[in-house]
């Protein structure tokens, strides 16, 4: 018997341990099957197909040759990932100075604390209208700010160009990521054993020392789980986007997910449209798979579990 | 202690990079909640002007006149990520407690499918689930925006209860079998009363992500007024001939304010709570 199954007796009484377990889980299965892995195919079957509104005919690999003979098509993808790795990584380390602060034993912790959680806990939608107005070249605050102490001569609309539209969407979606990634941060932290820092207190160990080689690889596994998550969600997000500058001004935003969208739900071509879904989705598993590979390897060379 | 005191310039730093960082976390809403305040004719004020002698509530009493279904749809978003939460919760209940406790075929495969899932947000299966609601006659209904968020919300559910599960003292339901208790019994008079703590932090973070993300759903599965979530229905307030940006920031914040209350509350909870699921050991 092994040490994770329930006793002998137990087992004996009623469904055996798989079929219970199976039936335990099988409404999960079936609803995501449904939902989730049923439109999957038809994604992949209708990314063969020129399906619009009305009508669908099979059109064999066309609509990947179209892709893949589109340098647009490769230029979205390279500011996809542009677009996850800065973002990703200002996420995890906004993140970690956060949680780094929010844990120190100050007085009024307690109330720093909630004060990070709305960006959080309100719709994302409604966070954005909040940068909208923030953006504004005319009247939000930024631009109106930089006028007053003279660091802009005019106003200036932080999503009527490519770059800074670009640089604001990233702040945008590190606002709505980092208290998420925060608290995560932070509950890992008050999971370390406080032995750890008063040995290491008492052998004359400073603070940052403390932090570099107690506190990060205690909480390494929560921080790679949290980096691969995040990953995932900002790779998808559409929300942000969507709302701040549609894709625009002239494609300066139009991140894979957004691109979809256009071609399939703004244009009718569903067909085009979901051979660029399962284009993200093979990417994000080659980029998942790779992580996860890569993490391996890491883990073993350290002689970690 | 001892360890933890800091001398006073410390101090000074770690109070001046709190300010810093709430100032970006809050920022808009400060700013939010100024122009709520603003009449029109300042907002609109040239050049720039932070304050006001004229700061009022008045946008607080006409966002009511000028979208008459405001209070209709913050009930909405509250009803339709409360019924999400509900949903998920009895899919991830029992698959949690199978993945904590039980052993059986294709079980780590079948947990990193599920993961699996979170790969697939709602964005990427947009053509074909705008079918699937089509087939079952959901479009135009708030079902339209329950179920999808339930199937993307499932995964992480069961990631994060299988955490807190795992965590409960096996000898418990040992003991339970050993005294005749059947499987099913066991689950629900021993097992859940000792997961309430899990269970709420997995359904607080589940409602979260449920009220989060409504928009994408609400905009494309459902085009009834009546039946529209804050998120999307704040956009009336743009569309007209002009855009009162004062009342639309005075219902966003008058929507948001009765789930922010709550999370206040529930911080402390959380916080402690995500560990158990969070850290494995």
């Amino acid at each position: 018997m092994t040490e994770t199954s329930l006793p002998a007796k137990a087992r004996r009484r009623g469904l055996s341990e798989a079929w219970f377990a199976w039936a335990l889980i099988f409404p999960a299965v079936a609803f995501i099957g449904v939902i989730v892995a049923w439109p999957l195919l038809e994604t992949i079957r209708l990314s063969f197909t020129n399906a619009d509104m009305n009508s669908e005919s099979w059109v064999g690999l066309s609509n990947y040759q179209k892709l893949l003979g589109s340098t647009k098509f490769f230029t979205i993808i390279g500011l996809t990932f542009y677009w996850m790795v800065l973002s990703v990584s200002l996420k995890l380390i906004v993140g970690l100075i956060g949680a780094t602060l929010l844990s120190a034993a100050v007085p009024g912790r307690a109330l720093f604390r909630m004060l990070i959680m709305p960006p959080w806990v309100i719709p994302i939608a409604i966070g954005c209208i909040g940068w909208l107005w923030v953006y504004n070249g005319q009247f939000g605050i930024v631009s109106g700010m930089a006028q007053r102490f003279g660091l802009l001569s005019g106003p200036f609309e932080f999503l009527a160009y490519k770059n800074s539209a670009f640089y604001s969407c990233i702040i945008t979606d590190v606002w709505v990521g980092t208290p998420m990634v925060s608290l995560f941060f932070l509950a890992a932290m008050q999971g370390v054993s406080r032995d750890l820092y008063e040995a290491a207190w008492v052998d004359g160990a400073g603070r940052w020392y403390r932090f570099r080689r107690i506190t990060i690889p205690q909480i390494m596994p929560v921080i790679v789980s949290m980096a691969l998550l995040s990953a995932i969600w900002t790779f998808n997000s559409f929300d942000i986007i969507w709302i701040l500058t549609q894709g625009g001004p002239r494609g300066g935003t139009t991140t894979m997910i957004i691109d979809t969208y256009k071609t399939a739900i703004g244009n009718f071509k569903f067909g085009e449209g979901s051979a660029r879904a399962v284009a993200i989705v093979i990417l994000l598993g080659l980029f998942s798979l790779l992580y996860l590979t890569l993490l391996n390897r890491v883990n073993k060379f350290y002689g970690v579990k | 202690m001892l360890m933890d005191r800091y001398n006073i310039w410390q101090k000074i730093g770690i109070y001046a990079a709190i300010l810093v960082f709430l100032t970006f976390i809050l920022l808009p809403f400060v700013e939010m909640f100024r122009t709520s305040l603003s009449p029109m004719s300042h907002l609109f004020h040239s050049p720039y002007e932070f304050w006001t002698t004229e700061f009022s509530f008045q946008a607080y009493h006409d966002m009511w006149i000028k979208v008459p279904l405001l209070g209709r749809y913050i009930l909405n978003s509250i009803y339709v990520a409360t019924m999400v939460t509900v949903l998920t919760m009895i899919f991830v209940i029992p698959a949690a407690y199978a993945y904590a406790r039980l052993e059986f075929p294709f079980k780590s495969i079948s947990l990193g499918a599920f993961l699996a899932v979170n790969m697939f947000t709602g964005a990427v299966l947009l053509i074909p689930l705008y079918r699937v609601m089509q087939t079952l006659s959901l479009l135009n209904t708030y079902w339209s925006m329950i179920i999808p968020g339930v199937a993307f919300l499932i995964p992480t559910g069961i990631w994060l209860l299988r955490g807190y599960l795992e965590k409960i003292p096996r000898e418990l339901e040992e003991a339970a079998f050993v005294d005749g208790a059947s499987r099913i019994y066991t689950l629900r008079r021993v097992v859940l009363p000792l997961a309430v703590p899990g269970l709420i932090v997995v359904g607080v973070s589940v409602f979260i992500g449920a009220y989060a993300q409504q928009y994408l759903f609400a905009i494309t599965f459902n085009q009834v007024r009546e039946y529209q979530p804050l998120a999307a229905g704040l956009f009336e307030f743009i569309g007209y001939q002009s855009v009162e940006w004062n009342q639309m920031m005075a219902a966003a914040l008058t929507g948001i304010l009765p789930v922010i209350i709550v999370f206040l509350f529930l911080q402390k909870y959380l916080v402690a709570g995500l560990t158990a699921g969070a850290v494995k050991e």
